[in-house]
């Protein structure tokens, strides 16, 4: 309940940051054009990445419910794994679009641009750090409640920075400027 | 704390206490101890964080109260010297920001945060630290917003803070940054505790209570949460586009490179609108529960002021850019949002209206609470007819800017908030500390702060209609017009008018300490109440209710007390509230638990106020920061909801562990 009132809640912060973009993406009065630096073969696995630690999401929470809890412990592992290779990948591409000349404050496209991708990045960290936690949580056997509902509460969170980055990537990568 | 034991019913409360508390987590120890400041500081109860809140709210309502008396000093005479260009552009800013975020909100929250489980007839809020955790964002907020004074000046761009006047370029100070950044942590706190108390709504009421027997208060503090959660992120963004642009050097608002000066303006007014209403509706949620009690007899068309409050925040959302009339948006926007405008004024009418038909008939007990309930239906009125003048986008343009706007500002949010605010210290402070505020005080209270507020804000229209602008620091006499509409005669009212309202508020901060230390013992349904709060102690116990309530009626307290006679049809007095309480305390359950302290919430919050002076003064305190929060998250998250057994010293016997109260913290 809780989570989805705050996911209703990120829904208006990225539909800010989104329209911030949408609003800058054309202006650049200096530096790269964005078809110039977008590697979008490298973006696509790195988003494939992320949406294939959705599914093992899924997988963390059945197992849990069913309480096996050895299980549930290794897709939450993969799945942070993952997340954190996304990360990783962003990290690398957002250095090499800094060397191609495109810094945080070159232009407006690049403000915008690094603030949404950067802000999805750090909710992607925040969803790890959540994961790790709960396996904390599950391996140290601290009773806080229902397991399965835990889980599946970050699950949500997961699945929702998921959905989001579906949009973020087809909105700038893909649409042409 | 954590576990309450009775054997017997009617054995007194018997806490588990605590003489050394043992090791948790390995790390540190945890807080059970329930007397003393550790209590207040780690506590998760609702009522003490419903006091924090009241406390902190008030400090700053004297603090915003100093500012505007500045201000005032200042316009009383053509070409003031009271203050400088910059330090009043300055104490503009701060007296906005600190009585819209510092004190009106707070406040707010400090009510809702005590009565809504009281009135629900839940024991705690759903989850108790996060509770804990919005409030010391609060306070680390209000911490950063003001330490910019002493950190080479405070914020001087207003309290909508537009860009690109905000900009490094033409404010160079440090005050913006520290304003972006206290607002944003308190606006995150907030965001914590509207999701927190919309679940306490939803889940936590007394079995039998359907959605539409819940107090109107209740209503009114879930509409608010529902317009703070979908608002906030709105302006968290604008804010972090602002901060992003002052400290790291982003373009967003910088227009020699394109950018658009209106991207701040919508974004937050899309925030700054729906806040208009979050700053009102409690308000009126507080005089719903006032004016039936004091009237004797039950709301009129509880549904209708249901909904219609339901309305407003919905319509609430779409009527931002009647902020931006004068910003050439073109006649299609500004059509649409005009009647978006205007049609909002039909539920706010409807609520005027039902308040009026309450009263209608009934036996009117004029306490100051009834004062201020009818004094807030008189001067909001006021204030939305001079509302609705905005509404229409020709006059708006005319009226932009000037003090016509300050008059209507202040009627709706000083003559309707302040007043509606006030109105519920009256009705509940014997419900919270257990003594009758002075009636008599309350009368001085009450009538200077009508006359003051009117002779402060009353001339202000005339002024604004003058063409006195906002904002300006100095006017001069050359412009001051003749006669009647003279600039000096008007100023000088509305001057000596804020020191009437001063002396107003002083009686009542006076009329806390002479209750404090001579105050009558309340009795324990002194307005002879309706709803579940009075259905318990006062001040309430540590857990609320000895037993949970179930409810049959709206107004269920009243009908436990009253009920119609078969035969005459009249209401006949069954019970008294005494008797009732006195029967739930001999029939208490036996087993209650309650959440423990914990340090986390506001370990977490200090090392937020950490980051957020990280962020103007350089990467390393930052860092500083971002470890701080991440250690006492896993603290957080981690640290059972209940302190153990072993956690007490001797270790508690035991007692079944369950989790009713803080199912996921």
């Amino acid at each position: 309940m809780a989570m989805w009132l705050f996911l209703g809640s990120e829904c208006l912060l990225f539909g800010g940051l989104i329209s911030t973009y949408m609003l800058y993406r054309g202006r650049i009065t200096q530096g790269p054009r964005p078809s110039q630096i977008f590697d979008i073969p490298f973006t696509s696995v790195s988003s494939f990445v992320l949406l294939m630690s959705s599914l093992t999401m899924v997988l963390a929470v059945t197992s849990t419910q069913r309480r096996d809890y050895e299980r549930s412990k290794l897709w939450l592992t993969v799945t942070a794994l993952l997340g954190a290779t996304f990360v990783g990948g962003q990290v690398y591409e957002f250095t090499a679009f800094y060397n191609e000349g495109l810094g945080f404050t070159t232009n407006l496209f690049s403000s915008s641009f690094y603030t949404l991708t950067g802000f999805h990045g750090v909710h992607v960290t925040v969803g790890v750090i959540m994961l790790m936690a709960l396996r904390g949580i599950i391996s140290k056997n601290r009773d806080t409640g229902d397991r399965a509902e835990v889980v599946e509460l970050i699950g949500l969170y997961w699945h929702f920075v998921d959905i989001v980055w579906i949009i973020i990537f087809t909105l700038v990568y893909l649409i042409p400027a | 704390m954590a576990i309450i034991e009775r054997p017997t019913p009617t054995a007194a409360i018997t806490l588990r206490a605590p003489v050394t508390p043992a090791q948790s987590m390995g790390i540190v120890r945890r807080p059970v101890t329930s007397t003393g400041w550790k209590s207040w500081v780690f506590t998760v109860d609702h009522k003490k964080i419903g006091i924090m809140y009241g406390v902190f709210a008030m400090f700053f309502f004297i603090v915003g109260g100093v500012e505007a008396l500045l201000i005032r000093l200042q316009l009383a005479t053509p070409d003031g010297k009271v203050l400088s260009a910059d330090l009043y552009n300055q104490m503009f800013t701060m007296h906005a920001t600190t009585m819209i975020f510092l004190f009106a909100m707070p406040m707010a929250a400090a009510f809702a945060n005590y009565f809504l489980p009281l009135q629900l007839g839940a024991r705690d809020v759903a989850f108790p630290r996060l509770n804990a955790l919005g409030l010391w964002l609060l306070v680390a907020g209000g911490l950063i917003l003001n330490a910019s004074w002493f950190l080479g000046g405070a914020a001087d761009g207003g309290w909508f803070m537009y860009s690109p006047n905000s900009g490094p370029v033409f404010s160079p100070s440090n005050g913006v940054d520290f304003w972006t950044l206290g607002v944003q942590i308190a606006g995150f706190g907030s965001l914590i505790g509207s999701i927190n108390l919309i679940v306490t709504i939803l889940n936590m009421r007394a079995p039998g209570m359907t959605l539409m027997k819940m107090p109107v208060f209740c209503w009114m503090i879930l509409v608010v949460q529902f317009l703070l959660v979908f608002s906030l992120p709105v302006i968290t963004v604008a804010l972090v586009l602002l901060t992003f642009q002052r400290s790291f050097g982003a373009t967003f608002f910088d227009v020699a490179q394109g950018a658009d000066p209106l991207l701040w303006q919508h974004l937050f007014w899309i925030f700054g609108h729906p806040e208009v209403y979050v700053l009102i509706l409690p308000a009126f949620g507080i005089i719903t529960e006032v004016l039936p009690t004091f009237s004797r007899k039950p709301l009129f068309g509880y549904p209708f002021v249901v909904f219609s409050g339901a309305s407003i925040g919905l319509v609430g959302f779409g009527v931002w850019s009647h902020h931006m009339f004068a910003t050439g948006l073109g006649p299609i926007s500004v059509a649409a949002f005009s009647i978006a405008t205007m049609a909002i004024a039909i539920p706010t009418g409807v609520k005027i209206f039902n308040w009026t038909l309450t009263m209608w008939g009934g036996k009117i007990w004029y306490s100051t609470a009834m004062k201020f309930s009818i004094g807030l239906i008189v001067l909001f009125t006021i204030g939305g007819l001079s509302g609705v003048t905005h509404a229409v986008a020709p006059s708006d343009t005319q009226q932009t800017d000037t003090y016509y706007i300050v008059a209507h500002f202040h009627y709706v949010l000083f003559g309707g908030m302040v007043f509606g605010l006030f109105s519920g210290f009256y009705y509940w402070w014997p419900k919270v500390f257990g003594k009758m505020l002075n009636e008599k005080l309350g009368g001085w209270n009450f009538w200077l702060m009508v006359i003051g507020m009117n002779m402060t804000f009353g001339p202000m229209h005339i002024l604004g209609l003058q063409g006195q602008p906002r904002r300006m620091y100095v006017w001069t006499e050359a412009r001051a017009g003749e006669g009647l509409f003279n600039f000096g005669f008007w100023n000088k009212i509305a001057s000596l008018g804020s020191l009437i309202l001063t002396i107003g508020i002083l009686f009542f901060l006076i009329n806390i300490v002479y209750t404090a230390r001579k105050g009558k013992i309340a009795p324990l349904d002194p307005w002879d109440a309706r709803t579940l709060e009075w259905i318990t102690t006062s001040p309430p116990k540590e857990h609320n209710f000895d037993r949970i309530p179930v409810v049959h009626h709206l107004d269920d307290f009243f009908h436990r007390k009253y009920q119609e006679d078969a035969t005459t049809g009249e209401l006949v007095q069954i019970a008294t509230g005494e008797q009732l309480v006195r029967a739930e305390e001999a029939n208490a359950d036996a087993h209650i638990h309650l959440p423990s302290p914990s340090y986390w919430p506001i370990a977490i919050a200090v090392g937020v106020g950490t980051l957020g002076f990280g962020v103007v003064y350089g990467v390393p305190i930052m860092i500083v920061g971002v470890l701080m929060i991440l250690g006492s998250s896993f603290g957080f998250v981690l640290e059972p909801s209940v302190a153990q057994d072993i956690d007490y010293d001797p270790p508690a016997s035991g007692g079944q562990d369950t989790k009713e109260l803080a199912p996921l913290g």
